[in-house]
């Protein structure tokens, strides 16, 4: 017999199971942390938890790894070498907070708007921002300008949600998915969770995507797209499946603005815009008395096709109308658009039917009565069960916006969004844009010693919000809200550095970052950022940027830029906040949030970022953190977590409120509630009302739960805005109506790109450089098992993704004559990098890609300097530039949508040659080594992982052993 | 005895489904972190924050490609011990390190005994068999012995780790011996196969084929005809006679 | 797959020890005095033991080394380490009963013989036996094996022989020498065979039933599950360039063979010469050995991009 004397079936995992919430990416997992003694011995999903219900991805389960990082920061520190030198000194937390007062409080006291607090991969924006608002500064933004502001954007000025983790296809009931530009997305675990159930019932999935790995390997249909042209594509299949009377008519007399009466009346002021009554109501014409009555009067039956006179002149059609004129036009037939999008148009005509049979064919029915919010009784709910998905495939171009725009009218126009097999939102959305507040930040609002009026972000609705002096000049560093990016409503990280450099539209005193590896992967032109953060005043020998204060838990690449480090801890160290007031874990049948709590307890010096900025916040006296002595009103965030209130009765938690713990959503703070949290498992959440969870921007049971929850203090029912008055208004700005005018060169851009309808327009890059000199599109996708740059100091991260080849299609390899391991320069209009590549068949023909973020600069991460991921891992950052060539008008545009300013890291063009690797190849451009800050611990040559864990379990065992036979 | 059991008792597998099989390495990394601290020796990385850095895993996926342009096809494949019947591993191992559990034919290493030949490994097609660099003994996948009959674990947790933890339920866990169980029947509906059949190992794991997908093209002549011919004057003759239809 | 220094070293060295032992064993070698006893069994010993400690170099745990005894009813490995102890202790017997008793017994011998053949086969028959290395699993494989060790055992004997200055006491009165020409002419034309042949129809198994994917076409590896080598590659992805191994099989041919043959033909009384032609003929073995290990394709490669 074998001799498996010593196999033991039944280990003991661990004395102790502690459960919070995973933070290896912003997805926000519930995960149960299996401890042995002080060691963690095992990381998995949390059953319960309704974000990953068990599962966990490779992040997650190399938790460990990341939490034990030898490039963890050890202590705060005080720049003493020159920026960019590494040259550090470990100072106490006393010093560095005295020092960041001694800085920020004069600014204060001045001019807030000198302080910019740009925010990146955070959770905790409900306080970053309010913070921000306390201080004064409108320069506030955390970093999803460069992410994906174009599709949060338009789905809140379109359906008043977006899709990222805000919304989930119904995996239960789709009867056909479909997926544009999606490689992971945020929401990870669920999305592959959903996969997996649409393959167990059958239900095919279609992946629109210019490069067929991951998600778009398992669609049954993958339709290698051109990249930068989904939006013709949408709009050839609306234009299909309007012709063909493939549209939910009903749908869109309901619940959208299809039926609202637009003023044709062209050249004039009001050309474009909602008519509208006294009261403001936008109208409709009644089909069964023929009268114009408000959108909202109940029992009526709105025309869809009609025309009146109005007083002004001109006439008023439904806006229905003008989306039959835009979208049946020659222009958008799949003929016409197929040599674009390199999508032929047989497949279009395919996509168009399905869509169509899905929809009206395979009809879903609720049997539950429900109540809409004019008060009328419907006795089912009705579904189309066809769901999408988008992400920043079609995000991350300056034509994204409009993009957007596009796909969730094609899925409005077959009904599909927040009906049983469609789209859901997740509670608190829909939340329309007029709901959202306006940014404050005008000029006049901020002011010395004084809180900013509002949040420095929030949704703009005509150019008359826009935060621009009366000459135009954008009050905020990142001309966020301003011409250049009207709708920026997540600001615009990815210049704040290039305009505080150039002190344009003005300098800043102190550059206050967080969890933003600025000075590599984020920006775009690395080596230039790089420069800015060095480049001294030749005339006063202070940096352009005069001070940095940065936190970051690890060595990244951007610490050396930074005059202090703020170090924080790991994620299992301390509590956080998985806020309603922020990004929440909601899901569709539920609301939710979580916590995170310290599971193991730091053994540096080092502290949890948002205790030390309620620290900072008290220390400068600010409103809501200092009681009336000044004396810091919160302990901790644990403190601020449990007794901040945003109104009376919410708070950053929403679960076990009120004195004894019991109230939901609204309710005084209560003193145990962190301690619930942490025995329910780290979360808390409460299913909506069966009769609430379709149709929810119209469902008046859904509106009164969201008031009980306090999402909104009063029903807010939302129309979908297919037309876009928004747009309109800053459409009639550049065509000179209105009193807040762009600059004349913007003018024409603005009426192009600013349509009420979306319309498509070719790419910046691509219209702006030669397709012949640069006919290559070149483009980045997540790797699952890597999170931006922090997944490279995880040693078993890194033996998966070490260094990442350009793959480049079979034809392209072929007429280059290159195979796998073979080397090439790419070069776009702004840079050239040689790169390793590798051939696959699964891509676009004129398409190249690689992984996003995998090259590292060597020194940082606490990585060897000849680690593969600086020899022979790249980024394609250096070839992406902020600001797009010369056009020859004497000015550089920026290289972003014109909408949002959301950067277009995928319109980048490219060029490539083969290169001649020599015998030591290794990437191009090869930076040199950064130093590492100082006390940071050896890289051990062998790791062992669970090495005492298991001599633990060793004798615990021979001790029971030795108990038993004593027995 | 290295002898293979002429018989096991249950023939305990993974079934893995090519079709839905996303490459997340989820299964991966959830394999290396339960296994370093549990059965045998910690699954061992050398240069973890070095040039090449490498470990032992029990579980890798890998991704391969078929077909050309349009047609390409991607598959994501990932690939642990199959637990062959025949196991070849089994009966080369000079030590009766390697056996075969007559229980539920879990191929297992006893790592007390192994002395690190690495003759297993070689014998092993599949490639299943790594060497633990630091500790100098085989490691493989141990179905993870020390989960599915674990009374520490609730029930719905005795599955292996990889299992537990796919995102996408790719992997499959249960008893191919018993052509009733959940994992046999799907075998057969899905017409679930082994890998290098030809090496005659018998492997136990299966694998289900990727589904094939269907035509790209679909010609659809009523609705690309219509789509041809309607003008904007049909489509408001439509439109007039669609709300006509509509209730209310 | 990778040639470790360690078991080219034990598959020459202790293939060398036992060749010679099975010729002294059946008689071919006489030592004219106890001093010649000695310095046979020292080189037979010493030489298989050489191997054999260099073999267990190749262990992650040589101190448990001993375990590998046990599995002989299935293991090739372990009827090696079996039959290298058994043949290890008759042979010393032999060699110390001779001392003794002062006369070599003819049966003891033939053994003794016996016993060497039968390691050098199992030696042999732990790289023939594996199915997942086409290039090995070959009939002609312990043939080769056996004849390489054979041939080498022969010159050393003759060398032997010259430095004692005995004469021959091989069989049909042919000398050593010439039983040295014969031994290598005829290894050198079995391994040329298995060399043109040894696996040269692959495994049978291709990227495509290693996935089970080939009813979608051709398979091709587009991304390995690691970007770094493991150990897997390290051991088993190792690949010589074709052109490279020709080049390094004429010259282990020159060494092993043709080198040899020219001091065995044409300086047959040169002690000095034959302690070299032996010498040279163990570095061609050993480079022949080295390509043994180098040419071989395991099929785990097969799902790191390789197609057999
Ligand atoms: N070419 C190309 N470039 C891109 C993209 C692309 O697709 N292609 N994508 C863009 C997008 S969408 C994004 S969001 C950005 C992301 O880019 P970044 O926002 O720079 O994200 P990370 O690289 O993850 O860097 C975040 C920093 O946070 C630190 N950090 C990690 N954990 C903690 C913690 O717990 N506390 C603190 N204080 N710090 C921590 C890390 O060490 C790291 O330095 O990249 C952008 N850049
Ligand atoms: N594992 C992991 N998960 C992450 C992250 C991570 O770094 N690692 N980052 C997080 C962050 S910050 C973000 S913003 C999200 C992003 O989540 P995703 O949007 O899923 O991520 P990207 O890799 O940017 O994916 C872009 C996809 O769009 C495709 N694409 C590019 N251009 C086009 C186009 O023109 N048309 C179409 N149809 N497709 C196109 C690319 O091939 C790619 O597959 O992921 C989040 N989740
Ligand atoms: S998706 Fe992965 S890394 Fe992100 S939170 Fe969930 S388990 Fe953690
Ligand atoms: S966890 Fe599941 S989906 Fe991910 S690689 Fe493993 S088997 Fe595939
Ligand atoms: S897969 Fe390999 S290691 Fe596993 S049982 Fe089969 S032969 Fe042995
Ligand atoms: S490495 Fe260990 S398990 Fe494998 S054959 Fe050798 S002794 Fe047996
Ligand atoms: S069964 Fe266990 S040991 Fe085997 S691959 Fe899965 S997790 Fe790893
Ligand atoms: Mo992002």
């Amino acid at each position: 017999m074998p001799d498996d004397k010593n196999l033991n079936l039944s280990p003991k995992p661990s004395d102790r199971i502690a459960k919070t919430t995973c933070y290896m990416c912003a997805c926000r997992c519930g995960i149960n942390v299996h401890m042995k003694g002080d060691e963690i011995r095992y990381i998995e999903g949390n059953r319960d938890h309704p974000v990953n219900q068990g599962v966990l991805c490779a992040k997650g389960s190399a938790g460990i790894m990341q939490h034990l990082s030898p490039a963890r920061l050890r202590s705060p520190l005080k720049r003493v070498g020159k920026r960019g030198e590494g040259k550090f000194a470990p100072i106490s937390w006393e010093e560095a907070m005295e020092m960041a007062t001694s800085w920020l409080k004069p600014i204060r006291e001045n001019d807030p708007k000198k302080l910019a607090f740009f925010t990146g991969r955070d959770q905790s924006q409900a306080l970053t921002g309010w913070w921000a608002q306390q201080f004064g500064t409108p320069n506030f933004a955390a970093h999803g300008g460069f992410c994906s502001v174009n599709m949060a954007a338009a789905g809140i000025y379109t359906i008043g949600g977006a899709f990222w983790e805000f919304g989930s296809p119904d995996w239960d009931r789709t009867e056909l998915f479909l997926m544009f530009g999606v490689a992971e997305d945020h929401d990870s675990n669920p999305l592959k969770m959903g996969l997996g159930k649409l393959k167990e019932r059958g239900i095919r999935t279609v992946s629109i995507n210019p490069v067929q790995t991951g998600y778009s390997a398992v669609a049954d249909d993958w339709v290698g797209i051109t990249p930068g042209t989904d939006g013709l594509l949408i709009m050839s299949l609306i234009h299909v499946l309007m012709k063909t009377g493939q549209i939910d008519l009903d749908y869109l007399m309901r619940y959208t603005n299809a039926p609202w009466l637009v003023i044709r009346n062209p050249g004039q002021a009001d050309d474009g815009l909602f008519l509208r009554d006294k009261d403001n109501k936008p109208q409709v014409i009644d089909s069964k008395t023929g009268k114009t009555v408000a959108f909202d009067t109940a029992g009526i039956r709105p025309q869809l096709k009609a025309e009146i006179k109005v007083k002004s002149g001109g006439v008023a059609t439904p806006s229905f109308m003008l989306m039959v004129d835009e979208w049946l036009d020659e222009t958008y037939t799949p003929e016409a658009t197929e040599a674009r999008t390199g999508v032929s148009a047989s497949r279009v005509y395919g996509l168009a039917k399905s869509i169509a049979d899905a929809a009206f064919s395979r009809e879903v029915v609720i049997n539950e009565p429900w109540v809409d919010w004019k008060g009328e009784r419907h006795e089912t709910m009705i579904g189309r069960p066809v769901s999408m998905h988008a992400m920043r495939g079609i995000s991350a171009h300056s034509n994204g916006f409009q993009t957007c725009r596009a796909l969730h009218i094609l899925q409005i126009l077959i009904g599909s969004v927040e009906s049983p097999g469609g789209f859901r939102f997740k509670p608190p959305y829909p939340k329309p844009a007029h709901i959202h507040p306006r940014p404050a930040g005008k000029a006049d609002q901020v002011k010395a010693n004084t809180p900013l009026a509002g949040a420095p972000l929030g949704y703009v609705l005509s150019p008359d919000d826009l935060l621009v002096d009366a000459d135009g000049t954008p009050s905020r560093i990142d001309k966020a809200y301003s011409w250049d990016a009207p709708l920026s409503a997540h600001g615009l990280m990815h210049m704040v550095i290039s305009n505080a450099y150039a002190g344009d539209p003005y300098t800043v005193d102190v550059l206050f970052m967080y969890m933003a590896n600025m000075a590599w992967n984020s920006s775009m032109n690395t080596r230039g950022v790089i420069d800015m953060l060095t480049e001294t005043d030749p005339e006063t020998g202070e940096y352009r940027i005069p001070k940095i204060i940065y936190s970051d838990a690890y060595s990244s690449e951007m610490v050396a830029y930074a005059d202090l480090i703020l170090p924080d801890t790991t994620y299992l160290e301390r509590h956080d906040c998985i806020s309603l007031l922020d990004r929440p874990i909601c899901e569709p049948d539920a609301v939710a949030d979580a916590i995170r709590w310290p599971v193991v307890e730091p053994d540096r010096d080092v502290r949890g970022f948002q205790s030390v900025l309620l620290d900072l916040g008290a220390r400068l006296g600010l409103p809501g953190m200092v009681d009336d002595d000044g004396k810091p009103l919160y302990a901790d965030y644990a403190d601020y977590m449990t007794n901040h209130q945003r109104k009376p009765g919410i708070g950053p938690l929403a679960g076990f409120r009120g004195s004894d713990g019991t109230a939901a959503g609204r309710g005084a703070p209560n003193t145990n509630q962190i301690q619930q949290y942490i025995e329910n498992g780290g979360f808390w959440s409460e299913e909506l009302p069966e009769n609430a969870r379709f149709f929810k921007m119209a469902n008046s049971h859904y509106q009164d739960f969201a008031v009980r929850m306090g999402f909104f203090d009063k029903p807010e029912p939302y129309v979908f805005q297919i037309y876009s008055e928004e747009l309109q208004k800053f459409k009639l700005a550049a065509e000179g109506h209105g009193k807040v005018q762009p600059p004349d060169h913007m003018r024409d851009q603005i009426k192009t790109c600013f349509t009420p309808l979306p319309v498509w327009y070719e790419p910046f890059e691509g219209s702006a450089v030669d397709a012949k000199t640069y006919p290559i599109h070149a483009l980045t996708q997540r790797p699952m098992a890597m999170y931006h740059s922090w997944g490279s100091q995880n040693p078993w991260l890194r033996q998966i993704h070490g260094h990442n080849p350009l793959f480049i299609p079979g034809n392209l390899a072929r007429s280059l004559d290159v195979t796998d391991g073979d080397w090439v320069w790419v070069e776009s209009h702004h840079g050239k990098i040689k790169v390793p590549v590798a051939v696959m068949e699964g891509i676009n023909p004129n398409t190249v890609w690689t992984w996003n973020a995998i090259g590292k600069r060597r020194g940082a991460w606490q990585l060897d300097k000849d680690a593969p991921e600086s020899r022979k891992g790249f980024l394609l950052n250096h070839l992406i530039h902020e600001l797009l060539p010369m056009k020859g008008d004497g000015l550089r545009w920026a290289n972003s949508d014109p909408i949002t300013g959301q950067a277009a890291w995928y319109d980048l063009k490219v060029n490539i040659t083969k290169a001649d690797a020599g015998d030591h190849p290794v990437i191009e451009p090869d930076f040199p080594v950064i130093a590492a800050p100082p006390d940071m611990p050896e890289r051990p040559d062998v790791l062992r992982y669970g090495d005492t864990i298991i001599a633990q379990e060793l004798a615990q065992e021979i001790a029971q052993n030795k108990k038993g036979e004593s027995q | 005895m290295t002898c293979l059991p002429s018989a096991t008792e249950k023939k305990l597998g993974l079934v893995i489904d090519l079709d839905i099989c996303v490459g997340c390495q989820a299964c991966v990394v959830n394999c290396k972190e339960w296994n370093t601290a549990g059965y045998g020796a910690p699954l061992a990385d050398i240069n973890p924050y070095g040039d090449n850095p490498s470990g032992a895993w029990l579980n890798r996926v890998h991704a391969f490609e078929t077909g050309k342009g349009a047609d390409a096809r991607v598959v994501h494949f990932p690939k642990s011990c199959l637990h062959c019947e025949d196991a070849p591993c089994v009966t080369v191992c000079p030590t009766g390190a390697s056996y075969k559990r007559e229980e539920d034919g879990i191929v297992l290493v006893n790592e007390d005994s192994c002395i690190g030949c690495g003759l297993c490994a070689w014998s092993c097609p599949y490639g299943a068999r790594e060497m633990d660099p630091a500790e100098g003994v085989m490691k493989k996948c141990t179905l993870c012995v020390d989960r599915i009959y674990n009374e520490h674990l609730a029930e719905e947790d005795r599955v292996p780790a990889c299992v537990r933890t796919c995102p996408t339920s790719a992997r499959h866990f249960g008893d191919l011996g018993d052509p009733d169980s959940d994992v046999s029947q799907l075998v057969a509906a899905r017409g679930g196969y082994d890998l290098m059949p030809e090496q005659n190992t018998k492997p136990v794991n299966k694998y289900l084929p990727p589904r094939p997908r269907p035509r790209h093209e679909i010609e659809d002549v009523d609705l690309v005809s219509m789509a041809k011919k309607t003008t904007p004057k049909g489509f408001w003759k439509w439109l007039d006679q669609a709300l006509d239809q509509l209730p209310g | 797959m990778r040639p470790a220094a360690s078991l080219i070293i034990f598959t020459t060295l202790s293939g060398l020890g036992l060749g010679l032992a099975a010729l002294i064993g059946l008689g071919y070698l006489e030592a004219k005095s106890s001093q010649w006893i000695i310095i046979h069994a020292a080189m037979c010993l010493g030489l298989i033991g050489a191997g054999i400690i260099s073999s267990t170099v190749h262990l992650g745990h040589p101190e448990r080394a001993w375990r590998a005894l046990s599995q002989w009813r299935s293991s090739w490995l372990s009827r090696e380490g079996v039959m290298a102890g058994l043949t290890t202790i008759v042979l010393a017997g032999y060699f110390l009963d001779q001392l003794y008793s002062g006369v070599a017994r003819p049966w003891l011998g033939i053994i003794v013989s016996i016993l060497s053949l039968i390691t050098i086969y199992t030696t042999a028959m732990i790289y023939a036996s594996l199915k997942t290395i086409a290039r090995w699993h070959h009939v002609l494989t312990p043939v080769v094996f056996v004849l390489l060790a054979l041939a080498g055992g022969c010159l050393l004997a003759a060398a032997l022989q010259a430095l004692a200055g005995t004469a021959s006491t091989a069989p049909l009165d042919v000398p050593l020498t010439q039983w040295g020409i014969g031994l290598i002419a005829l290894a050198s034309l079995v391994k040329i065979i298995w060399w043109v042949n040894a696996g040269k129809n692959g495994s049978g198994s291709t990227p495509e039933s290693a996935t089970g994917l080939g009813g979608l076409g051709e398979v091709r590896m587009i991304m390995p599950p690691h970007t770094e080598e493991n150990w897997l590659q390290h051991e088993m992805g190792f690949v010589v360039a074709r052109k490279h191994a020709a080049r390094l099989a004429i010259i282990a041919f020159i060494l092993a063979a043709i080198l040899p043959l020219l001091v065995l033909g044409l300086y047959p009384q040169s002690a000095a010469l034959l302690i070299l032609a032996a010498a040279i003929h163990l570095a061609g073995v050993m480079m022949e050995r080295w390509l043994f290990f180098a040419e071989a394709k395991h099929t785990v490669t097969l799902y790191y991009g390789d197609r057999h």
